[in-house]
């Protein structure tokens, strides 16, 4: 191990740069396109997930508007309700979530942050993004091919995930599990390089104890998807084949249409085991980078160092291994309950205390920190409150849960959402407005991202909180229209509201894109440190860096990444690669 | 599900090991100073990082058998399955993928002892002996059809065929990393790359060789009758 004896004001030489293990691009297609440079690989993982993440916000639209108007859009028939739900759901988790925060901010933040050059396997890097693209190219041919997507519920569960009763059972199930396939191949592409690079690729004096959160967060999640996946993977090949070739692994014997199909009798709660097996650690997969990203924003924003670093590296280690553990109960209880009220219940229960050990320490060093309302911090902040009021409405939930009734309602969906859907969302776009000026070199327009803050965090709030009251009122989730039900009808203004404010989240997320955009080529010049922050990305010789990163020399790391604030600094901080404080006077 | 909660056990160890010599107790914010000039390149140990990411991979993949075995054991448990007779070439298909792991192992120390001819022909004979393996396997499917047990005829017989094609893809996938190290060997290369690209795919054979011996031991248990 590195041993960190020497005095702080010892000068070590720096390391020598190995100019043959980079690789160079020759021309303009290798520089940004096929390109192997971890961080353009970054650019293009996240805008294509942040283009398929639209396509999903447009099919909750089209579900807002069949829920909050039902009977005036004769375009939208039940079939398309449940194809949208299905498509919305797993575009969401799997090709926005997971892709934005391991391909996106994985890629972008992990070289640059533990000071290396590049991932250290720079080409299988570059076919982890192709094959990711290609995973959502065949999810959108779903959309064009005969009989549509499938609309099976993003839990795909067999059998009616392929029987044809289901919307999208003759290509639309095809294509998306053969999507999930590529998925899942491209994403352990990658996830190696983000594991191996932490593990080999860090810079002298880089410990793991020194390396700011989000690189704790986004590892330790890596390696539980890396795990995890593959339970996703068997599952889809063993129902891709029991569609297309016969098989009965998971297809029982079944009579459709009056006909003995020919099956010989498969097992579905195999499926389920499957795929909660995957879908249980997934919660985790997207919250661990938010948390670790969270974290940092706090930090920067605040100028206080993070409360209790110890306590949070150990959190994240030990939510990983507890959902590993947690698990289990997948696996003995045969016929488990699937639904989400139940998943989340038993969940919170457990990994309650290591998350509540987190949400304890952002607020402690948010205490008399220096708080900074920049617009990072808007989010950071939003997120916390959204954080910790799902918390509360899951330990409601799993009091609940044992009314049955409840786990299939809005309030579940209402639940999911906030926990889920908008407290990971509020962290990516936090994420963006803090790294954009690193990645652009100009800041984005700030009264832009102060409206397309409150509109989304006070928005979320005005759609997800009357969800909650739908539910206890009744109204069942994945429902295309409640019908006449008498006691249901004070639901329909309820919903029509709900609608509109999500039409309105939906247009405050076309300003965010604008000023993507706009500030792209008109925003203001950023510098290399805007936010004064101490973590090594922002203290590459040039502003976006180059392809390399790091110049002549690799950066050398004195220090942990939470110095601010510090007494007698020149500055109030201290960056990871300043040898020794400057004292002033 | 048995199997895959002890494949994640021991994996588990093993970050655990790893974690616990990281001095996670340490207090980052009291150090300061870089520490020794690291042994490589980065701070993070003497081993190539191919290696590593071969590990990683494995863990991947054993991950992915071990949830198949597990599928499969469960399956096995319910009322209607119906077990399958093997055929007894498996058995010659077993031997040859044991002698191709063997003939790695000896070019790996061919390679060590930079004996350029012993290693040639050590791998030679892995690669000849695992292209066998993937052609008996293929064999061993065509006796299988021609006994009437295709991919659809039951549960038993879809998890034959697509574990051992999972593993033999695995191979196959194994075999053209050979055949590019071989290429380099042949080119005269006795360099530290091509002794590495040797020893990653010794590592990659031993375990392939480790979960074929596996597949069989438990199809072999759930087998029924002979024909
Ligand atoms: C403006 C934001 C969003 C709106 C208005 C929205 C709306 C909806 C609606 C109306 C449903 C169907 C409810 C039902 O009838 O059962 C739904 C389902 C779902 N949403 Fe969202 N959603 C949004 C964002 C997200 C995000 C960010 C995620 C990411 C986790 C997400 C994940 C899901 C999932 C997993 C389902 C369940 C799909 C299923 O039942 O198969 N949503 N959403
Ligand atoms: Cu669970």
């Amino acid at each position: 191990m590195v041993d960190i004896a020497r005095g702080p004001t010892d000068l070590v030489p720096p390391a020598e740069v190995e100019d043959a293990e980079l690789y160079h691009p020759k021309s303009w297609i290798t520089k940004y396109v096929f390109s192997q440079d971890a961080k353009v690989i970054a650019i293009q993982y996240s805008l294509t997930a942040m283009a398929i993440g639209l396509v999903a916000l447009v099919l909750s639209w089209l579900m807002r508007l069949q829920l909050g108007f039902p009977g005036y859009f004769s375009f939208i028939s039940p079939e398309s309700y449940y194809q949208f739900i299905t498509m919305h759901g797993m575009i969401m988790v799997i090709y926005l979530l997971t892709a934005l925060f391991l391909g996106g901010f994985g890629n972008y933040l992990i070289p640059l942050m533990i000071g290396a050059r590049d991932m250290v396997f720079p080409y299988v890097n570059m076919l982890s993004y192709w094959v990711y693209l290609l995973a959502v190219l065949v999810l959108v041919a779903s959309f064009f091919a005969p009989g549509g997507p499938t609309g099976a519920g993003w839990t795909l569960y067999p059998p009616q995930a392929i029987l044809s009763g289901t919307p999208g059972s003759g290509w639309g199930i095809v294509l998306m599990l053969s999507s999930l396939i590529l998925f899942i191949i491209g994403f352990t592409m990658g996830g190696l390089n983000y594991v191996v690079t932490v593990l080999q690729g860090r810079t002298r004096g880089m410990t793991l104890m020194r390396m700011p959160l989000t690189i704790w967060g986004i590892f330790t999640a890596t390696v539980m998807a890396l795990l995890a996946f593959p339970a996703l993977f068997v599952g889809a090949v063993m129902l891709l084949f029991d569609r297309l070739l016969g098989t009965s692994f998971f297809m029982p014997a079944i009579v459709e249409m009056g006909q003995f199909l020919e099956r010989d009798g498969g097992s579905p709660i195999l499926f389920q085991h499957l795929f909660w097996f995957f879908g249980h650690p997934e919660v985790y997969i997207v919250a661990l980078p938010a948390f670790g990203i969270v974290s940092d924003l706090i930090s920067t924003h605040a100028r206080r160092n993070i409360f209790g670093y110890r306590m949070m590296v150990w959190a994240i280690v030990a939510i990983g291994a507890l959902s590993f553990i947690v698990w289990a109960h997948h696996m003995y209880v045969s016929g488990m309950n699937p639904y989400f009220g139940f998943f989340f219940a038993t969940t919170t229960l457990i990994i309650a205390v290591p998350t509540a050990i987190k949400v304890y320490n952002w607020i402690l060093t948010l205490w008399r920190g220096d708080i900074h309302l920049t617009v990072p911090m808007l989010f950071a902040l939003g997120f916390v409150v959204t954080f910790v009021n799902g918390g509360l409405t899951g330990l409601f939930l799993g009091n609940a849960v044992v009314d049955v009734p409840l786990s299939d309602t809005m309030f579940v969906v209402a639940h999911f959402h906030m926990v889920m859907g908008v407290a990971p969302i509020l962290v990516i776009l936090g994420a963006i407005y803090h790294w954009y000026p690193k990645i652009t070199g100009r800041m984005l327009n700030d009264a832009l991202g102060k409206f397309h803050f409150w509109v989304t965090f006070l928005g979320a709030y005005a759609i997800f909180f009357p969800m909650h009251y739908l539910g206890l009122m009744g109204v069942p989730r994945r429902y295309f229209e409640l019908g006449e039900t008498i006691s249901l009808q004070e639901s329909h203004s309820l919903n029509a509201f709900i609608t509109v404010v999500a039409l309105l989240v939906g247009f405050a997320q076309m300003v965010f894109l604008f000023n993507l955009g706009w500030s792209l080529f008109r925003g203001r010049e950023a510098g290399s440190n805007p936010w004064r922050a101490t973590t090594l990305e922002w203290q590459t010789p040039d502003t976006p860096p180059r392809h390399g990163n790091w110049g002549k020399e690799l950066p050398v790391v004195y220090r942990w990444a939470y110095d601010y604030s510090v007494p007698g600094a020149e500055q109030d901080f201290l960056p990871q690669n300043q040898p020794s404080p400057v004292r002033s006077g | 599900m048995a199997v895959t909660i002890i494949f994640l056990a021991v994996v588990g160890s093993v970050i655990a090991w790893w974690l616990s010599r990281q001095r996670l107790t340490s207090k980052p914010w009291l150090e300061e100073g870089a520490g020794e000039p690291p042994a490589g390149p980065g701070s993070g140990g003497p081993i190539p990082a191919a290696k590593l990411g071969l590990w990683v991979f494995l863990a991947v993949v054993g991950s992915l058998f071990a949830l198949f075995i597990s599928a499969y054991s469960m399956r096995m448990h319910m009322g209607d399955w119906r077990p399958l007779s093997l055929p007894d070439l498996l058995w010659v298909n077993t031997g040859l993928l044991i002698f191709s792991s063997f003939a790695l192992h000896r070019a790996v120390l061919a390679a060590r002892r930079e004996d350029g001819g012993n290693l040639e022909a050590a791998l030679l004979a892995g690669t000849v002996s695992a292209a066998g393996f993937l052609i008996g396997q293929i064999l061993a499917w065509r006796q299988m059809a021609a006994g009437g047990v295709f991919l659809a005829s039951s549960p038993a017989a879809s998890f034959f065929y697509l574990i051992t094609a999972v593993h033999g893809l695995h191979l196959a996938g194994g075999l053209v990393a050979l055949t590019r190290a071989g290429i380099r060997v042949a080119r005269g290369g006795g360099t530290e790359r091509t002794r590495l690209s040797v020893e990653l795919c010794a590592v990659y054979w031993h375990f392939l060789l480790l979960v074929w011996v596996v597949l069989f031991a438990l199809l072999l248990l759930t087998r029924g009758g002979t024909h």
